[in-house]
């Protein structure tokens, strides 16, 4: 059991699974942000000022209106790109250098970005053999990836071509776990598919955060899904992007679907949907 | 139970085989109908068009000299497009590898593409004198523009994405283009071989025209021309026919290879004509 899931009741009664931090210590910040921002070549400015900061194990949402840079926050985090002004940092080393030497990062793309020409299996693989672990263990690894992501054997066997919107989804969240990630961030994972669906990877992907032990960065538009999943939701402006409110999500863990039909559920969904209008 | 399972694979095979010959079959048919009609209905000269009986009639006497001439340019051809795959596949790779080399490099290739070959002719007889090594090098010149330009668009057509979920793990540039690049490029690659297979058999016809043998070797090439300068058109017409039945072999090949290999992942051509 990791320290996560060992909550004092108070804080379970109020809903908050950590202990607030009223200082701000740094240690404790495992992402942070201070002052960045991103301008790309030609002049258009997509973040400016933008600081956050986000503790180990935490779950976090990030929403904003589409355009507003949240892509491009995340792929500064992953270290795909960097930052024009400010620090940004992960356990304080810039990002790609954490990445390299001392944090495995997942990442979740907005499409399932599979590859076509390898099975489930192959696609599960990748991130092992890119990183050259020894194969031992992979076979075991995999089914029990193939069960936590809710598909079948039968599934690993098939190209994504073969598959549904959600089940290449499910390959994509199931290949960013496969390295047992630290931080994984999830660029609006499911946008394209519709609500059932959506709920249901939800509730599935709260349950897999609860199970393991990263840090989660989830982007998304739709407000209802960041209540759901998380414990705080930073709002972001529109482009130059930063983040314009912080709203804490009191709600505990483990999170069922009867939560959404909870009025506290909803009324807390229109304050996000109002702070987040209130910037369009 | 295996008997009946094998016969129906059978039969499915020969409903399959049906269904991609029946067509061009038929189609030969028709012409070779109405060829056969015109010349029997109208008085026209053997030299101008022969009867499609004595074509084959002149094929059964001349079939050894017309098979040896099949295969002589057939090894031309298929060498010619076996280097070309070869060479064009390497010159893709090292135009990704960088800007500098691509940017250096890429209007020579189009010199290939567009270079009248009759007009190097004569520069390559100088250098590498009459042959199969000089057909072979007009052979690959003709053939070798599609895979490179294809391979190369394929290579660097890969979504930005793909490259940054390579990133994430740390992959280095030669997983990035054997993992990657390779297989994102492979249909670029088949459609680029198909074209190319064709131009591979243009390459060693015209090459033999043109930098060709004497009568001791004998191209499907040099028989055309040697054909048509002796006014024998039945003999011609067997030798165009063999070419044309060797090009449809070695695209049917190279098309029937290629579109096994991506059949897993990608949707056949047809599906976007199916209703
Ligand atoms: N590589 C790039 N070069 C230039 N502009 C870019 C690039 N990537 C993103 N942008 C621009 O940055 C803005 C924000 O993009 P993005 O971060 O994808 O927004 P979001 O994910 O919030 O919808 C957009 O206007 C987009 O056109
Ligand atoms: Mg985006």
């Amino acid at each position: 059991m990791s320290d996560r899931q060992i909550i004092d009741s108070s804080a379970s009664r109020k809903g908050i699974r950590h202990p607030v931090v009223s200082t701000a210590d740094s240690h404790s910040h495992l992402i942070q942000a201070a002052d960045v921002g991103k301008t790309f070549p030609g002049g258009h400015s997509v973040l400016a000022g933008l600081s956050l900061s986000i503790r180990e194990g935490e779950f976090v949402s990030l929403v904003g209106p589409s355009g507003c840079g949240k892509s491009t926050l995340l792929k500064l985090l992953a270290g795909f790109d960097d930052a024009t002004s400010g620090t940004l940092t992960i356990a304080e080393q810039p990002p790609d250098i954490a990445r390299k030497t001392s944090h495995r990062v997942g990442f979740v793309f907005q499409d399932a970005n599979l590859l076509p020409w390898r099975t489930v299996r192959g696609n599960l693989q990748l991130p092992m053999e890119l990183q050259q672990v020894s194969s031992e263990n992979r076979p075991a690894h995999i089914d029990e990836m193939l069960e936590l992501i809710g598909l079948t054997a039968a599934d690993a066997n098939k190209y994504p071509r073969m598959l549904s919107g959600g089940m290449r989804m499910r390959v994509s969240l199931g290949r960013a776990l496969m390295t047992q990630p630290q931080i994984l961030l999830l660029d609006e994972p499911f946008g394209a598919l519709d609500d059932i669906l959506r709920q249901q990877l939800n509730e599935e992907l709260s349950r897999i955060w609860q199970e393991q032990n990263w840090t989660g960065l989830f982007v998304t538009h739709n407000v209802s899904e960041a209540v759901f999943l998380s414990q705080r939701i930073l709002v972001m402006s529109t482009a130059p992007g930063k983040i314009v409110a912080e709203i804490p999500v009191p709600f505990p863990f483990p999170r069922t679907p009867e939560l959404r039909a909870d009025s506290d559920f909803a009324r807390l969904t229109g304050e996000v949907t109002t702070r987040l209008r209130g910037r369009l | 139970m295996s008997s009946f399972r094998s016969n129906r694979s059978l039969s499915k095979w020969i409903f399959r085989g049906a269904q991609w010959a029946g067509p061009p079959v038929l189609l030969f048919i028709v012409i070779v109908g109405l060829w056969f009609a015109a010349t029997h209905l109208r008085e026209i000269p053997r030299y101008l068009l022969p009867k499609p009986e004595q074509v084959v009639a002149v094929a059964w006497t001349q079939k050894a000299m017309l098979a040896g001439a099949l295969w002589l340019t057939a090894q031309e051809a298929l060498c010619g497009f076996g280097l070309s795959l070869i060479i064009g596949v390497v010159i893709a790779f090292a135009f990704t590898q960088s800007i500098f080399i691509r940017r250096s490099c890429y209007p020579y290739a189009i010199f290939l593409q567009t270079v009248p070959i009759v007009a190097i002719a004569p520069l390559i007889i100088t250098w590498f004198g009459n042959g199969f090594q000089s057909i072979l090098l007009v052979s690959i010149i003709l053939s070798l523009f599609p895979i490179i330009t294809n391979t190369t668009t394929g290579l660097i057509s890969v979504d930005s994405n793909l490259v940054n979920l390579f990133r994430l793990y740390n992959a280095g540039r030669w997983q990035i283009l054997l993992k990657l690049r390779f297989p994102h490029a492979l249909p670029y690659l088949i459609t680029g071989a198909k074209i190319s297979s064709g131009l591979s058999v243009i390459g060693a016809i015209v090459g033999e025209f043109l930098v060709g043998y004497s009568q001791t070797e004998i191209g499907l090439g040099y028989l055309i021309l040697q054909s048509s300068a002796q006014l024998k058109t039945a003999q011609l017409f067997a030798a165009v026919i063999a070419s044309a039945v060797l090009g449809i072999a070695i695209f049917g090949t190279v098309n029937t290879l290629g579109n096994h290999l991506i059949a897993n992942w990608t949707d056949t051509p047809d599906d976007s004509l199916k209703r």
